[in-house]
């Protein structure tokens, strides 16, 4: 694969990681925020090649991990609703929400529809005129232009039966929180890379700013991680903190202002709730006055205010997400809990820690 | 959710477009980067592209990956 391949060559790596064990003298907890991020380090084995005193922790930047009880539990229930018609992306399936999950709903008999992008949804709604098809809007700033497009073609195409259950959840204000809140002593931040091509690295900038913490926009392949990390361990050795930018073939200077143009004319900003973080002020979206009739949430209302909210649980989850545990302390890791019965959205997800942890550093 | 790998444009209509990697094609546009053009790679996101990568820039990190590893 261009542009992938060139990115894992082993000898390279092993150079690479013989240069950072040079620069890694002194202890540094480095967080990578995205959850592809936390996949690809596992993948790879990268933890073993960081030298000792370094270590990586997950952050929240797994979106299917991030949405909350309580939202997955109000989009379960309009699927009980007959003609209604819950569309999402795959990864959401089998995350437990109370009691149930979107697979497990499916196998009674609810109507519940993958999708591949928000659009799909939107066709869907054209085929099934009679029915109400209501997309699960989950994700960073990389999948909510997907979802600006949908709803400005369905208002434009008039497909009335179509609205958004908007979750969409912002990197910045989150990292905000997490920082703030200093329950981890972050040294390095590792930077989304995909989201970063939306919103801009200047972004980041308040947390070299106001934290002191380095921070490196960084790419998905093993050689583009380690890079991220040479960025941190340098900035640390040398004193400074700023935000570099080690994917720049595909994180130009200036973020798209398409994207830019598209997400304010759709979405304005609101509080979200996170779990693992609970509610953090300006740190989601919610759908503009314009797109209201293609709301869920607005359009649903009596129906989502009915939902009871979630009993407390006994996954690890939120302190997974904000780097205090990692998925080996979750006393649930790999025993009641696992890939095939998962008991929190960490185990589902595909970039999820605690998955990436059973797949590939079980010992 | 989240794929990260560069795609190739292979068809290219207006707005329309399908990407490609090893062999697996699928339907996309181009509402973020009408300026991309066949033969491109792309970053694709739930049906969008949101990125190009330059090739330039992958050579210039790859040089700099390779000064790093003679450094040491
Ligand atoms: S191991 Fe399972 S129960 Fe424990 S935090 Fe992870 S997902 Fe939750």
């Amino acid at each position: 694969m261009k542009f992938s391949d060139e990115f894992r060559d082993k000898d390279l790596i092993r150079d690479i990681a013989r240069r950072l064990q040079q620069l890694g003298g002194k202890p540094a907890t480095i967080m990578e925020v995205c959850g592809t991020h936390t996949m690809a380090a596992a993948r790879f084995g990268l933890k073993e090649l960081l030298p000792p005193p370094v270590r990586l922790v997950s952050g929240p930047g797994c979106p299917v991990c991030v949405t909350a009880q309580e939202d997955l539990d109000g989009f379960l229930a309009l699927g009980k609703e007959p003609g209604i018609v819950l569309a999402s992306f795959g990864d959401m399936l089998r995350v437990p929400g109370t009691g149930t999950s979107l697979e497990k709903e499916r196998a009674r008999g609810a109507a519940v529809k993958v999708v591949y992008a928000p659009l799909d949804a939107v066709d869907l709604a054209r085929q099934e005129k009679e029915k109400e098809v209501v997309f699960f809007g989950v994700g960073f700033e990389t999948t909510m232009p997907a979802t600006a497009v949908a709803l400005q073609v369905a208002a434009a195409d008039k497909v009335d039966n179509f609205s958004v259950f908007c979750v969409h959840k912002t990197m910045p204000g989150a990292l905000k929180a997490l920082l703030s809140a200093g329950e981890v002593k972050v040294s390095g931040l590792l930077c989304p890379g995909h989201v970063t091509t939306i919103i801009g690295a200047a972004s980041y900038d308040f947390i070299s700013r106001d934290f002191g913490i380095p921070c490196a926009v960084t790419g998905f392949e093993p050689l583009d991680l380690l890079l991220g990390v040479e960025s941190i361990l340098r900035q640390l050795s040398e004193g400074r903190a700023g935000v570099e930018n080690v994917y720049t073939r595909a994180v130009p200077a200036q973020p798209n202002p398409r994207a830019q143009a598209l997400l304010a004319e759709v979405f304005a900003p609101a509080d979200a709730v996170w779990r693992g973080l609970g509610v953090i002020p300006g740190s989601g979206v919610k759908i503009r006055e314009k797109y209201r009739d293609f709301d869920a949430q607005s359009r649903f209302a009596a129906l989502l205010a009915q939902v009871p909210p979630p009993p407390p649980t006994a996954c690890c989850c939120g302190d997974i997400l904000r780097g205090v545990m990692a998925p080996k302390e979750c006393p649930l890791f790999a025993q009641a809990c696992s890939p095939s019965q998962p008991l929190g959205p960490c185990m589902v997800s595909s970039e999820g820690a605690c998955a990436a942890a059973y797949r590939y550093e079980r010992d | 959710m989240c794929l990260a790998i560069p795609m190739r444009l292979v068809e290219l209509e207006g707005f329309l477009g399908v990407a490609e990697v090893d062999g697996v094609s699928r339907k996309v546009r181009l509402d973020l980067l009408p300026e991309a053009e066949l033969g491109d790679y792309v970053l694709v996101h739930a049906g969008l592209v949101i990125a190009r990568v330059d090739a330039a820039e992958a050579e210039e990190t790859l040089s700099l990956l390779r000064k790093l590893a003679d450094e040491v």
